[in-house]
């Protein structure tokens, strides 16, 4: 069933680079390579450049320096070859929703050099494995959400490719639909031996379903590893220290001499630190802000959580990053 | 051999979307008999105007509505594409070895065939309304054809303009503010030597009153083949000119994802 792949990286980006116009850089030298038959995630907030990385991948557009190839072959020399190697499920959705979910595959099918019976039989059984053989012949506007990305992943599959590209799969998604679709996902990488390259700004999709995750900032890779290599720089918790006021320079000074808080940042009203035992650095760190002068509004602990993954790498947070980029809240 | 397999695929594709939806197709047949009726009764006496060379009013009209028709209809072709560029449709096409010709030649087919279809159902009920086409089957045949290049080519240009205005609302705009103009300065209602000079002038530059001089005389007693090859060529020569502009916005709309 499972075709591998007789190259040592199952998709490789070298520098790429693309610029949109009105200068907008989406991608700046971004590079990275997937291993065969396993899970890689691209992971940042919307805006990072992991769209686009998909494109470019997948050969719907071209970069404007660096190259990429997919199943060892250049996306932009050999783009046809490429197509026949890849399933894509783009962020939205591909699904045609005024054909049958059986009619949609059927015709990618087709694409594909698929025909006769073994179309009929490819399409029969994915419409049964990923549960939406009840309503195959039914209207796909009708479906729900969880189903129509079920048969988004059916459809990339129907010519068994090499390589997966799963671009923010389960954005919008309830967190039950959630829950089954990274199973799905999994098992297609552990029991087919496809390579998936998966696109999220869910920190813990990335932890439940990469073997290697790159967090992507700026077009570019500002760390790469397993999610526990990642997750062990962070170790301790976050504390969160939203301020009455800004007092720009003092707040962080009035933690520079604490031993039991690292990694300081302040971002207008809201301090952020790090500490090995968040529950007993609070009364430490309020102490030390009051004897400064700097009046504190909340405190809050926590585990680490993208956001922090994310300042740390990246040196600032997830949402000035997207509001940076543009992107509607 | 793929190029036409893909195109085929697509082209059954676009007519399956058409038969799911009863209510539009109904819509569209009525309104050419609507045309075909009330301009029928209301132009009804027009032949008696010295010069109108014509016994029935219906029979000389009846060819302009099949063309009318064809055009109204291609024109919204590319309100389709907009719909499918929008839900990530063509985006999913293209990042699979379709072949990118198909992604447009499916569309066009699609409409020369609803318009071999329209046109057969309104020359029946021109028929029925007491339309003649003494051309016979012949006559007929060549008004479908011409009707279809028609079609097909404002087909070609409506999926051209959609894929520059990426926008429903300006492919409305575009499609209302060229359609109307173009059936008005043609002789689809009245006979040439009782039009305007200068629309007769616009009328002879203008492609829908190639496919209406074209049909009619192919539908008539005496036709002069002459006359309908010349404008099926026109015609045949801006299909491909339309193509190679609809073929060249997919090009940039491509570049520009």
């Amino acid at each position: 069933m499972a075709k591998g792949i007789g190259v040592e990286k199952a998709v490789e980006a070298e520098s790429l680079v693309k610029t949109y116009p009105k200068r907008v850089t989406a991608l700046d030298g971004l590079s990275f390579a997937v291993a065969p038959g396993t899970v890689f995630a691209l992971l940042g907030p919307n805006g990072a450049g992991k769209s686009t990385a998909v494109k470019l991948l997948t050969t719907l557009t071209q970069p404007d320096a660096g190259r990429a190839t997919v199943g060892g072959l250049d996306v932009i020399a050999e783009p046809d070859r490429v197509r026949r190697t890849i399933g894509v499920v783009a962020q939205g959705s591909g699904v045609d929703i005024q054909a049958t979910g059986r009619e949609n595959l059927r015709l990618q099918g087709q694409i594909h050099g698929i025909r006769g019976r073994a179309i009929e039989e490819r399409a029969q059984e994915l419409l049964e494995r990923f549960g939406v053989i009840d309503a195959a012949d039914r209207i796909a506007r009708g479906y729900s959400g969880g189903m129509r990305r079920r048969l988004d992943i059916a459809m990339a599959l129907v010519h068994d490719p090499a390589v997966l590209f799963l671009d923010e799969p389960t954005t919008g998604l309830d967190p039950e639909v959630r829950a089954d679709m990274w199973s799905e996902i999994a098992k297609l990488a552990r029991e087919r031996g496809k390579t998936v390259l998966l696109t999220t700004h869910y920190l813990e999709e990335a932890d439940r379903l990469a073997e290697r995750v790159a967090i992507v900032d700026r077009g570019k890779v500002v760390a790469e590893g397993t999610p526990e290599e990642l997750k062990r720089e962070l170790r301790g918790d976050a504390i969160h220290v939203d301020l009455e006021a800004e007092y720009n320079g003092r707040a962080s000074r009035a933690l520079s001499a604490l031993e039991a808080v690292r990694d300081v940042t302040v971002d207008g009203k809201t301090l952020r630190a790090r500490a090995d035992d968040g529950g007993r650095a609070v009364p430490l760190v309020l102490q030390a802000l009051e004897a400064h002068g700097v009046a504190v509004s909340s405190v809050r602990v926590a585990r680490p959580s993208l956001d922090d993954v994310y300042l740390k790498y990246a040196g600032r947070t997830f949402d000035a990053a997207e509001a940076e980029a543009g992107v509607p809240r | 051999m793929t190029l036409i397999r893909h195109t085929l695929c697509m082209t059954l594709r676009h007519l399956r979307e058409l038969w799911r939806q009863p209510w539009f197709v109904a819509v569209t047949l009525v309104q050419p008999v609507i045309w075909l009726l009330l301009f029928g009764a209301l132009f009804k006496r027009v032949i008696e105007i010295p010069g109108f060379h014509a016994h029935s009013y219906i029979a000389f009209l009846a060819p302009g509505v099949v063309v009318m028709t064809a055009m109204f209809n291609s024109a919204w072709s590319g309100m389709a594409l907009i719909e499918d560029l929008d839900r990530g449709v063509t985006a999913r096409f293209l990042v699979s070895p379709v072949r990118r010709e198909a992604l447009i030649a499916g569309r066009i087919l699609k409409e020369a065939v609803v318009v071999v279809i329209q046109s057969l159902i309104i020359v029946v009920l021109a028929l029925i309304v007491g339309a003649s086409f003494p051309g016979g089957v012949g006559g007929v045949a060549a008004l479908f054809a011409v009707s279809a290049l028609l079609g097909a080519t404002f087909g070609a240009l409506s999926n051209g303009f959609a894929l520059i205005m990426r926008q429903e609302e300006a492919l409305i705009g575009a499609v209302q503010f060229i359609v109307l103009p173009l059936t008005f300065l043609s002789t689809t209602f009245l006979a040439a030597n009782l039009i305007p000079r200068w629309m007769r002038s616009v009328s002879d530059v203008n492609p829908v009153n190639w496919a209406v001089v074209a049909g009619r005389t192919a539908t008539s007693a005496h036709p002069d083949w002459g006359v309908v090859a010349s404008r099926a060529g026109f015609l045949a020569a801006l299909l491909v000119v339309c193509l190679a502009f609809a073929t060249n916005a997919f090009r940039s709309y491509q570049r520009s994802v």
